[in-house]
């Protein structure tokens, strides 16, 4: 598990590894836990699928959400709203920044960066996930993270092993990626933080002395909500 | 995979090398993933100045016979329409992607399905089709390049996808089979004569008018050839169905939802997807008729598609319509209640 002396989570990683599914669990998790929690959606290169789209359920349960001012509207603007700077300032609140896929993505974070340097307690956490193409192996994925890091002027501080294949994720392809999340972790020299699987996979799961992290999947399709 | 990246590596192995392109929301993923992988195959990947240059660029590479792809959402559309004429007026093939977002105008950047008017029945000026194939998932998308692809070389005729803003975003698992590159002759292609043959002319201009009519006859005549065996749809639970939804693309995600619920209900509703909009399905449509009690087809639009499908039924049946536009994406639960709502009114 994370270290949760660590009050600034930011989430990083390729296009649809995951990232504002985690994100929402996280900060569900870190709510039971007791927290303050404040979740941004920093994404500014994705127009749907983020995590404005659950400020409504997060909002009940008492989750802080900020979003840019255009999310979801019809205007295509990649801005950030002030309200980041003051989230930024809060001391007792568990922030998480769910940052938009690639570099394209980080680069948002580059104007914060020094900002997030001088608080010291952060954590950038890079999301994974083996069936994901073009990050199927280790060195491409590792080349994607340079590539975020480079971007957004931070380094990574751990992974995030989120290896699915949507509804068709199987034990297997769950238990495959942990020699892949191993491999990365000893080329970059990065800990696997969390290897989130869906919840009702948990008991089919040999997790080989990992602790596994459940996730609800709630980043869905039109369809897939009735 | 984003299914506007699975519509940019399908390209690649349907043996594209060329794509010019311009980026606009929601499709731009699909420029953005071929513009890191093309250069690693060889092939050319260029952002031009603007849709009306990209599409131009399609036609020359077309002209040479080359594999050709150009993708834009809705407004980018419209500019390329000029392009697109030419092309069919030279009996060129090529792929042209549509990633449709809301409008008219600028309109938004969310998901719509506006434009099937404008890919069905005018996509630029003139007598003159494009095959229009409308995809409903990602794998989907990854089969209809290669389709595509194929078609436009097979009938010398633009091919254009029908995606939606969803379709392109949402993220599916997707396989590449193996599949084999289909050559095809071209033999009129502007690629060098070499000094061994006659040169080649592609052209759109014809200074006789019976020069002109006879060509556009021959095209027309090709087209039929489109309708007889070209015409795609998926069929479901249409065999007892009292009710058959009609709808494409991202609507027919949604109303295959609400198809099983209605089943669920106890209401005999089924579902009939096009898969190619032009040529359009009209056969299962009448064949519907023998069952059905009612049509009701849903769209992301004001109704469009709806013509298509009252044409086919030619007022043997009543034809209901439910749509949304804007960018407004109809929920599986308002579909049902229109299902509940006509059923209600057919027993």
């Amino acid at each position: 598990m994370s270290n949760n002396e660590k009050q600034l989570h930011i989430i990083v990683g390729h296009y649809g590894s995951g990232k504002t599914n985690f994100a929402v669990n996280l900060a569900l998790e870190l709510q039971k836990q007791g927290n303050q929690v404040a979740l941004a959606d920093m994404d500014i290169v994705n127009p749907y699928f983020r995590s404005a789209d659950f400020t409504d359920m997060l909002t009940q349960k008492g989750i802080r959400v900020v979003t840019p001012p255009f999310a979801n509207t019809n205007l295509d603007i990649p801005s950030v709203t002030a309200e980041i700077d003051a989230l930024l300032e809060l001391k007792d609140t568990h922030i998480i920044l769910d940052i938009g896929g690639d570099d394209a993505g980080a680069a948002v974070l580059g104007r914060y960066s020094q900002k997030i340097k001088d608080r010291g307690d952060y954590e950038i956490l890079y999301v994974i996930n083996r069936s994901r193409y073009l990050t199927q192996e280790a060195d491409d994925t590792v080349q994607v993270l340079r590539e975020i890091e480079m971007a957004s002027r931070l380094k990574g501080t751990g992974l995030v092993n989120n290896t699915h294949l949507s509804e068709e994720t199987t034990p297997e392809i769950v238990e495959n990626s942990f020699a892949y999340a191993d491999a990365i972790a000893q080329k970059t020299g990065l800990p696997i933080l969390y290897t989130a699987v869906r919840r009702d996979l948990l008991p089919k799961i040999d997790a080989k002395g990992r602790e596994l992290f459940p996730v609800d999947i709630y980043v869905k399709t039109p369809w897939q909500n009735f | 995979m984003k299914g506007n990246e699975a519509l940019g590596e399908a390209a690649l192995r349907a043996g594209c090398r060329h794509f010019f392109g311009y980026p606009i929301t929601p499709q731009t993923e699909l420029s953005a993933y071929l513009s890191k992988v093309m250069p690693k195959v060889g092939g050319t990947f260029l952002q031009a100045e603007s849709e009306i240059a990209a599409i131009n660029m399609v036609l020359g590479a077309a002209s040479a016979g080359v594999r050709a792809m150009t993708s834009s959402s809705s407004p980018g559309i419209s500019l390329k329409c000029e392009g697109i004429s030419y092309i069919a007026g030279s009996d060129l093939p090529c792929v042209i992607v549509n990633v449709q977002r809301g409008g008219p105008g600028l309109g938004g950047i969310q998901p719509s399905q506006a434009d099937y008017w404008q890919a069905t029945r005018a996509p630029g000026h003139g007598d003159l089709h494009a095959i229009v194939f409308a995809p409903s998932t990602v794998q989907e998308m990854v089969d209809i390049v290669f389709r595509a692809f194929d078609k436009a070389d097979e009938y010398r005729m633009p091919s254009m996808i029908l995606a939606d803003g969803m379709l392109g975003q949402m993220m599916e698992p997707v396989e590449f089979p193996e599949r084999e590159v289909h050559k095809v002759e071209k033999p009129w292609a502007t690629n060098g004569h070499k000094g061994e043959r006659k040169h080649n002319i592609v052209n759109s201009l014809f200074l006789q008018p019976q020069q002109l009519e006879d060509k556009v006859k021959e095209r027309f005549a090709r087209y039929d050839l489109v309708k007889q065996n070209e015409v795609l749809a998926e069929e479901y639970l249409t065999e007892d169905a009292d009710i058959v939804l009609v709808a494409y693309g991202a609507s027919s995600r949604i109303s295959r939802s609400a198809v099983n619920s209605a089943r669920e209900k106890g209401i005999k509703a089924g579902l009939i997807r096009p898969i190619t909009l032009w040529p359009f399905p009209e056969k299962n449509i009448q064949a519907a008729c023998k069952t059905a009690k009612a049509f009701l087809t849903v769209e992301m639009s004001m109704g469009q598609m709806v013509d298509d499908v009252r044409l086919a039924v030619n007022g043997a049946r009543p034809v209901y319509f439910y749509g949304r536009t804007g960018g407004i994406i109809p929920s599986p639960a308002e579909v049902l209640g229109q299902i509940e709502e006509i059923s209600g009114g057919v027993k």
